[in-house]
């Protein structure tokens, strides 16, 4: 599924948003949650899951074309740890339980 | 982490503040964007949100566990999991965050 997919099947669901609206209320929830975690700040989602920052030490790493040494500092790289619910729903999908 | 985490409280308040919805009506479509993720994921659809990220899934082949506190053998069985690839954008905003992660 994809983000203008998402959009349709929500625009279908509601009464009083038109699908530009739905369009730009997908851009709030989607912005609101990234402005979040570029702020260094977790996003907890009841059922669906949660999103924080790891930590990845500065390291040297190689230019795979010219072998030669660079370093990379260190970062943050976001991460999603899916909840409950959300496990329990795509594990029941799973086609080797079925 | 110095401040709190967003939670849904705090989508439906930026949907409440940006479009003309009431909050209930925020309250409805937060849950439903996350439902319909969570339906796309369940039904073995992969989601991608161009400029966030990509849900995908994995499945994954049984393998021998132990249970952390008695150190008994039990059988983890093939499961399909969910993960999540952030995109470029949320990375390159997110790399340099100065603050403490975890």
């Amino acid at each position: 599924m994809t983000r203008s997919e998402l959009i349709a099947t929500l625009a279908m669901r509601q009464n009083h948003l038109t699908a530009m609206d739905v369009d730009f209320a997908v851009r709030v929830i989607l912005e609101t949650m990234s402005e979040a975690l570029a702020a260094g700040r977790r996003i907890e989602i009841r059922g669906f899951g949660s999103f924080s920052l790891h930590y990845r030490p500065p390291r040297l790493a190689r230019n795979p074309k010219s072998g030669e040494a660079v370093s990379v500092e260190a970062k943050f790289v976001p991460h999603f740890k899916p909840g409950k619910l959300l496990r329990e729903q795509v594990l029941d999908s799973s086609p080797m339980r079925s | 982490m110095v401040d709190h985490a967003v939670t849904k409280a705090e989508l439906v308040e930026a949907i409440f503040n940006e479009l003309g919805l009431n909050k209930r009506e925020a309250k409805d479509f937060v849950e439903q964007f996350f439902e319909e993720i969570t339906a796309a994921l369940a039904a073995g659809q992969p989601v991608k949100l161009s400029g966030f990220g990509n849900f995908e899934l994995r499945d994954k082949t049984a393998r021998p566990g132990r249970n952390p506190k008695t150190g008994e053998p039990i059988p983890i069985s093939a499961r399909r999991v969910v993960s999540f690839k952030a995109g470029q954008k949320l990375r390159t905003r997110v790399e340099g965050h100065a603050g403490s992660g975890e």
